[in-house]
């Protein structure tokens, strides 16, 4: 196909330039039609506004036109596969949505009376008992926002269990391969944060953990399966190691889809995980979101969960304990709260549809699958690209950019040629333990063809790279709305709002 | 009299004195690729050798960068601030990132000179 046709519009075929909304304003124009306003008296004295307020006048066919061609500028999980690594990007099922969308769900107000909404309390804690059993914990904190919302719930939770025991640390510890997110955290919550280095084999070295160890580490944070999607085979050693130096261990949960249903972080020795509904749990990811981060807690960590949280009464009713003081006069001690109403009611009950769908059985088949996925996609790219690792892997697999040396091929340039081969690019440059990272991450809702399409490109694009065809990654993407974006200077000089032209 | 040392994770220190200034070598530069945000410590800040001093975002990546020494610094570069593209044009030049005080010379032993630091590299590929 050519890629230097020009047409008289600016259109591609059915694929239309379209203008900024701002840039479309007609003045006057409307798509509403409202009372003429009576005259009347206002008490807003000096404060009452002069101007104009700054809407674009446009007509309702105009309004869903733009909308509609921007929504086809999009990339979604519903366009196409989307192998990001590490973001779990499955399929959200349309179930869950018929599920959120039901009036008794959707209708309600934070504020109504708990006798009004025990249907939605009752799906809170039915929720709570699936995170529950799933991981084996005997507490969870429905309320965090997202992943890393979760992570600071956690690591609330192990300040005041600290404090409790009247003991001050200071340091977090926190493997090279970590999500940014886990240092993050522990910085945010005061901590002081040191790295421990990985073995040859992609894992916490277990010397180097044992050796810093000590009275002023407050917790260790490990993500399991790791960034590289290899499983810490000594985690239980590493907990027991963390345990006696009398801190806590705090699991990364954002790659628990490929041993849900598995594997309970109970057994692990886990005190804290956050699980992402909008990952392991199908429901809406990225610009669809929001996300929702409930965060498990041990026995040791349990009294500190903060409020609110729904306990089921001795008459079978449901009820929210949304104060401090009354979840102390019940010999909890919660930290504190961590976001306002309930959390995030809407994904609750998508995640709760999805585990009700899928069942036991069908959650244990799902990780199955997905570590299945992500086997097939190292067996098949092993020998064309560079694997960073021995599998088999987890949920994911990690090559670098061995595979590229003295093409003149990056990373970069390798993951934009992708977009003109109709995929989603893999995750790049991360983790930061390996040189020039491709990361790719399958999840067990791809189909074996879909699998297979996406080997092929990518086979095709390696085997292209080494032919010599550098000019063709460099020139990428060529069949996309806008060419190679100037990363560089849209970071250094960010234009982040539009500014009508002065005439 | 200026001396030059290097350290493991890429910082490059140029000694007169008890006055020294730091930056990031070329070699950690290219690895980053266009640098587009860095953040320099302010002046009376101490510093520890190996603890975070400043803060350096490429398209790719967000790094600290380590005070190779420990001591006080004397002056951030706002220059990197208003033109982080510094980093990439000059890295061992005007994109230095701060100067400081050393308060023991002694912590100078344990860093490399440019031809262990220039081996280092290469058997880094």
């Amino acid at each position: 196909m050519s890629t230097s046709v020009t047409t008289l519009t600016g259109n591609r075929g059915l694929q239309v330039e379209e203008k900024l909304i701002f840039e479309q304003d007609q003045p006057g124009r409307t798509a509403v039609d409202l009372p003429a306003v009576e005259p009347y008296l206002d008490r807003l004295g000096g404060l009452r506004r002069r101007g104009a307020i700054g809407l674009p006048g446009l007509s309702e066919p105009q309004v869903v036109r733009h909308y509609t061609r921007l929504s086809q500028k999009n990339y979604g999980i519903d366009t196409g596969f989307y192998p990001l690594g590490s973001c779990t990007m499955k399929h959200n099922p349309r179930l869950n949505e018929k599920m959120a969308r039901l009036p008794g769900l959707a209708d309600i107000h934070p504020f109504q009376p708990e006798s009004t909404v025990q249907g939605a309390l009752k799906l809170m804690h039915q929720l709570a008992h699936w995170l529950k059993t799933l991981t084996g914990m005997p507490a969870v904190a429905l309320s965090p926002a997202a992943g890393a919302h979760g992570e600071l719930c956690g690591v609330m939770a192990i300040r005041a269990a600290l404090e409790a025991r009247g003991e001050t640390r200071t340091k977090v510890l926190c493997p090279e391969s970590a999500h940014g997110t886990n240092p993050a955290t522990a910085a945010l919550v005061g901590f002081e944060v040191e790295s421990i280095p990985a073995t040859a084999d992609g894992r916490v070295d277990m010397a180097a953990l044992k050796a810093r160890l000590g009275p002023d580490v407050a917790a260790f944070m490990v993500t399991n399966p790791n960034t590289c999607g290899l499983f810490e085979r000594d985690i239980i050693e590493i907990s027991q190691a963390v345990h006696d130096a009398g801190a806590y261990v705090y699991m990364d949960g954002a790659n628990y889809n490929a041993i849900v249903g598995r594997v309970r972080v109970a057994d692990l020795g886990v005190d804290a995980m956050h699980i992402n509904l909008h990952k392991t749990f199908s429901t809406p990811h990225g610009g669809g979101g929001p996300g929702s981060g409930p965060t498990v807690l041990s026995a040791a960590l349990a009294p500190y969960a903060p409020v609110p949280y729904v306990v089921e009464q001795a008459d079978g009713s449901f009820h929210l304990v949304e104060q401090v003081l009354e979840a102390t006069a019940s010999g909890q001690q919660p930290f504190g709260r961590m976001k306002g109403y309930h959390g995030q009611f809407g994904v609750f009950v998508r995640a709760l549809s999805y585990m009700m769908a899928m069942g036991r059985d069908g959650l244990f088949q799902a990780s199955g699958d997905a570590v299945l996925n992500a086997n097939y996609l190292l067996a098949r790219l092993s020998a064309a690209l560079s694997p960073s690792f021995d599998g088999p892997v987890m949920h994911e697999a990690l090559f670098d950019d061995r595979f590229l040396k003295d093409t003149g091929v990056t990373t970069l340039d390798f993951a934009k040629a992708m977009i003109d081969e109709g995929f989603h690019p893999m995750t790049m440059y991360f983790p930061l333990v390996v040189h020039g990272a491709l990361l790719m991450e399958p999840t067990e809702t791809e189909s074996r063809e879909s699998l297979d399409a996406f080997i092929e490109a990518v086979l095709g694009l390696a085997e292209r790279a080494k032919a010599g065809d550098a000019e063709a990654f460099q020139q990428a993407p060529r069949l996309t709305p806008r060419r190679r974006l100037d990363e560089t200077a849209a970071a250094r000089r960010p234009v982040l709002r539009w500014t009508p032209s002065v005439e | 009299m200026t001396t030059l040392y290097y350290t493991e994770d890429h910082e490059w220190i140029a000694v007169d004195g008890d006055v020294a200034t730091v930056g990031i070598t070329a070699y950690a530069a290219g690895q980053l690729g266009d640098v587009v945000f860095v953040e320099v410590p302010d002046d009376g800040k101490s510093v520890s050798k190996g603890k975070e001093a400043a803060v350096v975002e490429s398209v790719k990546a967000a790094s600290d960068v380590y005070a190779p020494v420990s001591g006080t610094v004397i002056e951030g570069n706002q220059a990197l601030v208003d033109n982080p593209a510094l980093v990439n044009e000059a890295p061992e030049g005007d994109g230095w990132f701060f100067r400081m005080t050393l308060s023991d010379i002694g912590e100078l032993s344990g860093l490399m000179d440019k031809t262990a630091y220039e081996a280092l590299i290469a058997a880094a590929g």
